[in-house]
């Protein structure tokens, strides 16, 4: 990403790429919650690339006369029912956690946006094969879904990952259908074939990009709900095996000790709170400055605050 | 050979198949939006294309084009049968003969810049290769429709409608176009900027030598800039010609009663006129009319009318009207 | 001369909107007689259709609007919602542009109009109501008005709906009837007989009429006098042959030079009309008004050094009392 030499000035004023790429991320990061977002999920990304180093204890250190203890000066999140230190469970398991949102998230994301755009752009029988496929995968209950995606691929962490991808495929092909399906009937995309545009081009220029904000916030959902499937693929056993943390398995084996020992269940469970609402909350800022009418809104309340706007709405 | 038609259609049909509801979603029907329109655009000229809403103008526009596919007859681009195109030719048609559209609001990208929108064309048929190269003639063709080079990196939503409108006929230019199909392009725009695209679009026409066709509901404003006028009704031209002698004195009873319904902004000569005011609605293009499509509303309707399908035959110089008044001659087949 | 049935004294309409505040209209004054019609010109943000909802109680809770409407010796905007519900409709017919969204489509066309009947009181009972809808409906020029009390709105064609809502306005035998862009989303030829309609049922009844609408050939038609709209004030009004033959204000002649039917109308025997006459720029936003005259940014005269910091008085530049021709410039008739 190093650009040494400036580029000589061109003949006109024309932004360039990279440059248009830099100003969309300062002005991502001009915005509060996007920052808050930008940063929880570095952190976060940081302690599970560094955990081993970051946690006080090893993940399965079993100290049977420590358990149960609550927060405190020796084990900060307290210690489980093994006596296992919490906070060490929760840096420990954040690799998964964040593993298993972005892997299977993204695999969802790819295999679901580009059936959603070609059934969507080209409809009829293309449109009609993809989406029963899709609404075969729909049919059943999420979680048998990924049972029998793991009965056939085994268990572990990697087939979970890939098992909650399959599951949520066909949300994203939905979503992304819909939006193609209002795109598609555009003036803009009509005028664009005009002058002899590919459909790759039609599709990759200008379909997706004005088709992303529905997909955007689908992702964002989703990613929360990756993060909790995998704790139930784990609960059943087929997810991350056992002592092997992970926050949504922690939260789940903690429901037990709710009463008797709160953090065991809470600590995972914040951990995933914030995760969560990092996602969304990226999710969110990155919609707004991907809509150049959004953006310019921003950009003048950033820049000139109390001038008056030259960007004229009609509608 | 090169003569002096630059497009031309013989017997251009696009009917759009009515399906049934219901699973089987069998043809029961078509609607003729356009049905059998045989069209002249020479060289250098304005053809000016009116009709009502649902005449099928705009159908005819895009199936020139091949914008829509033609479901019969041929058109001729420069002696080439388009009808008939490869993939490969049809992308090297839709440099040479492109379109502008009548929403300037919605038929740019809101997510492309201005430049970027305006160079599509330009990396389409990869022409003035590298960025450089492109930007320049970016800026060129923004200047050349009154704008600032400046304008490339904004996104259209900071434009008003007439500057939009410009942008989309820069895109049109990109590519060094002979035809430009204008279909309904000042349609949206306010009055007084309607007047800036239309001396525009005269002033490129000048400047670029382009032809036109200029396809428009607003008969004064095609009366303006055409060379020749065609008048559609319900999937066919009725009458072209030469635009102040048609507008003068037009000979198919539809084109003088669309003249006269046209309001004209001067009291006196509304309060002197008297209108041919049209009983009735347009038949629609699923159930035309047998014989003469327009008998159904026709002041002069007779005997002929309802069995004959009337063809286009010279009424003046240069000037054709397809209407049994001028004689019940070169009938074309009743196509029912 | 009978005391008129609306008269409008210095209304104003301030919007509040995400840009901060919109005076989309600014000062406006007139009146409208029995039998008479005024036409009330502008281009899109003119504040031409809000100035009329205004009246009628129509805009958001957001408005505020002050000035004086007195209607029947009483203030249309001092009056509460139910107040205004019984003017509307029963005093005031409203006529919108889309025929399809002011009908009900759920309802058919003889519930939708005996509904307004009975509720209020023309009639009473539902025979007689029904048996004055169908009169209603045929004076407004359907065909088969008993038959077309079963039809649904989507039955029907653009024009004829807009004749139904035409029968719905006039069902309370209103003294005003209000049309906003009435015919805009019409063909020129069903434009044509919706203007012969209302032209007639005005001669009848003696209704009053503001017509809004900015196609300056309808106004030439069917108004007694014309009030221009631009940036929320009225620059320019007078009577009809006034304004289209002396305009006054430089908006108003460029309004009038950017109609291709204007133009042409003086173009001698060449082939070629000559260039429209174009107001450079576009309309502001209601947001963005210039400070001082609020043309002045477009203007191609800004005669006077005041142009560009005071708002220009509307002074009389013709026209005969009590109806003079009145325009918002610095400097009357003699323009420099």
């Amino acid at each position: 990403m190093s650009a040494p030499a400036r580029p000589a000035a061109p003949p006109v004023r024309v932004r360039p790429e990279r440059g248009r790429w830099r100003a969309t991320l300062r002005l991502l990061l001009s915005s509060p919650p996007s920052l808050f977002a930008v940063l929880v999920l570095l952190a976060v990304v940081v302690v599970a690339l560094f955990d081993e180093q970051i946690a006080p204890t090893g993940f399965n250190e079993v100290d049977v006369s420590d358990r149960l203890q609550p927060p405190g000066a020796g084990h900060w999140f307290g210690t489980d029912d093994l006596g296992r230190d919490v906070l060490s469970r929760v840096v420990l398991g954040a690799k998964v956690s964040l593993q298993v949102g972005t892997v299977a998230v993204g695999f969802s994301l790819v295999v679901g946006v580009l059936a959603g755009l070609l059934a969507g752009f080209y409809g009829r029988w293309i449109d009609a094969v993809l989406m029963r496929l899709m609404d075969v995968l729909f049919a059943f209950p999420a979680i048998l879904l990924a049972i029998a995606v793991i009965a056939v691929l085994g268990p572990g962490t990697t087939n979970a990952m890939i098992a909650i991808g399959i599951t949520y495929t066909p949300v994203f092909a939905r979503v992304t259908r819909a939006a193609v399906l209002g795109v598609r009937e555009q003036v803009f995309v009509r005028a664009s074939r005009s002058v002899g545009a590919s459909d790759a081009r039609l599709l990759l220029r200008h379909v997706l990009p004005n088709a992303l904000p529905p997909i955007i916030v689908q992702t964002s959902v989703s990613l929360a709900f990756a993060v909790l499937a995998e704790a139930a693929l784990s609960f059943v056993g087929l997810g991350t095996q056992p002592p092997a943390p992970s926050w949504g398995r922690m939260l789940s084996e903690g429901r037990g000790y709710i009463d008797l020992a709160w953090w065991i269940a809470v600590f995972p469970g914040l951990a995933i709170v914030v995760l969560v609402l990092a996602f969304n909350l990226l999710g969110d800022g990155l919609r707004d400055v991907l809509d150049p009418q959004q953006r310019s809104a921003l950009e003048a309340a950033r820049h000139r605050p109390g001038r008056r706007r030259r960007a004229e709405v009609r509608r | 050979m090169t003569d002096d038609v630059l497009v031309r259609a013989r017997d251009l049909q696009v009917h759009f198949p009515v399906r049934s509801k219901g699973l089987r979603r069998k043809v029961v029907g078509a609607v003729r939006a356009v049905d059998g329109v045989d069209l002249e655009v020479r060289r250098g000229e304005t053809l000016g294309l009116v009709g009502e809403s649902g005449c099928g103008k705009s159908t005819l526009g895009n199936a020139l084009l091949r914008l829509v596919e033609p479901t019969g007859g041929t058109v001729e681009f420069d002696g080439a049968d388009v009808t008939a195109m490869s993939r490969p030719a049809l992308r090297a048609l839709r440099r040479r003969a492109v379109m502008v559209f009548q929403d300037p609001y919605a038929s740019l990208d809101p997510r492309a810049t201005v430049g970027q929108t305006v160079a599509e064309p330009l990396q389409v048929h990869g022409l003035h290769p590298g960025a450089r190269a492109r930007a320049s003639r970016v800026a060129e063709l923004l200047e050349l429709v009154g704008l600032d080079a400046s304008v490339a990196s904004r996104y259209p939503h900071e434009f008003s409608g007439g500057q939009r409108q410009r942008v989309g006929i820069a895109r049109a230019l990109a590519g060094e176009p002979d035809f430009v199909v204008c279909d309904e392009a000042i349609a949206s725009l306010d009055v007084s900027v309607q007047a800036q695209v239309l001396n525009l679009l005269r002033r490129l026409q000048d400047q670029l030598g382009l032809t036109y066709l200029f396809v428009s509901h607003d008969l004064a404003a095609v009366r303006h800039v055409s060379d020749r006028i065609a008048v559609m009704y319900l999937g066919r031209v009725v009458e072209v010609g030469p635009a102040e002698q048609l507008a003068a004195d037009p000979q198919h009873p539809y084109t003088q009663a669309l003249l006269s319904a046209v309001p004209v902004p001067s009291p006196a000569l509304e309060r002197a006129r008297r209108r041919t005011v049209l009983a009735g609605d347009v038949p629609s293009a699923a159930a035309v009319p047998s014989g003469c499509r327009f008998r159904t509303r026709c002041p002069h309707a007779f005997d002929p009318c309802p069995d004959v399908d009337p063809a286009l035959q010279a009424v003046g110089a240069g000037q054709t009207a397809a209407c049994h008044l001028h004689g019940v001659v070169g009938s074309r087949e009743a196509r029912v | 001369m009978s005391a008129p049935v609306l008269e409008v004294a210095d209304l104003r309409v301030r919007l509040e909107t995400p840009r901060g505040p919109a005076h989309v209209v600014d000062g406006l004054d007139y009146a409208v007689g029995a039998g008479e019609t005024v036409a009330i010109v502008g281009e899109s943000g003119s504040g031409k259709s809000v100035s009329v909802l205004a009246l009628l109680g129509l805009l958001p809770a957001s408005a505020t609007v002050t000035g004086t409407a007195s209607f029947g010796g009483r203030d249309l905007l001092a009056m509460s919602e139910a107040e205004l519900r019984g003017v509307r409709g029963n005093g005031i017919g409203m006529v919108f542009q889309d025929p399809m969204t002011s009908l009900n489509p759920v309802l058919s066309v003889g519930r939708q109009l005996t509904e307004g009947l009975l509720a209020h009181g023309v009639v009473t009972g539902r025979a007689a109501a029904r048996a004055r809808a169908a009169d209603l409906l045929a004076d407004v020029g359907l065909p088969d008005p008993r038959g077309a009390l079963e039809r649904y709105p989507h039955e029907l064609s653009g024009g004829m709906r807009q004749r139904v809502v035409i029968a719905i306005a006039l069902a309370g035998e209103p003294r005003l009837l209000v049309a906003d862009e009435a015919t805009t989303a019409l063909d020129v030829t069903v434009q044509a007989q919706i203007v012969d309609l209302v032209t007639r049922l005005q001669a009848e009844h003696g209704t009053a009429v503001v017509w809004i609408t900015h196609d300056l050939g309808v106004v030439a038609g069917i108004a007694d006098r014309v009030l221009v709209m631009y940036g929320g004030r009225c620059v320019e009004d007078g009577g009809v042959d006034d304004v289209f033959d002396a305009p006054a204000h430089p908006y108003t002649r460029g309004l009038l030079g950017a109609l291709p039917a204007r133009v042409d109308a003086q173009r001698g025997p060449g082939r070629r009309a000559p260039d429209l006459v174009a107001i450079a720029g576009t309309p502001p936003p209601p947001t963005e008004l210039p400070r001082g005259c609020v043309f002045w940014p477009r203007c191609p005269v800004r005669g006077d050094v005041r142009c560009e910091t005071e708002q220009p008085p509307l002074v009389r530049v013709g026209g005969t009392d009590p109806r003079p021709h009145r325009a918002a410039t610095f400097y009357g008739r003699e323009i420099p």
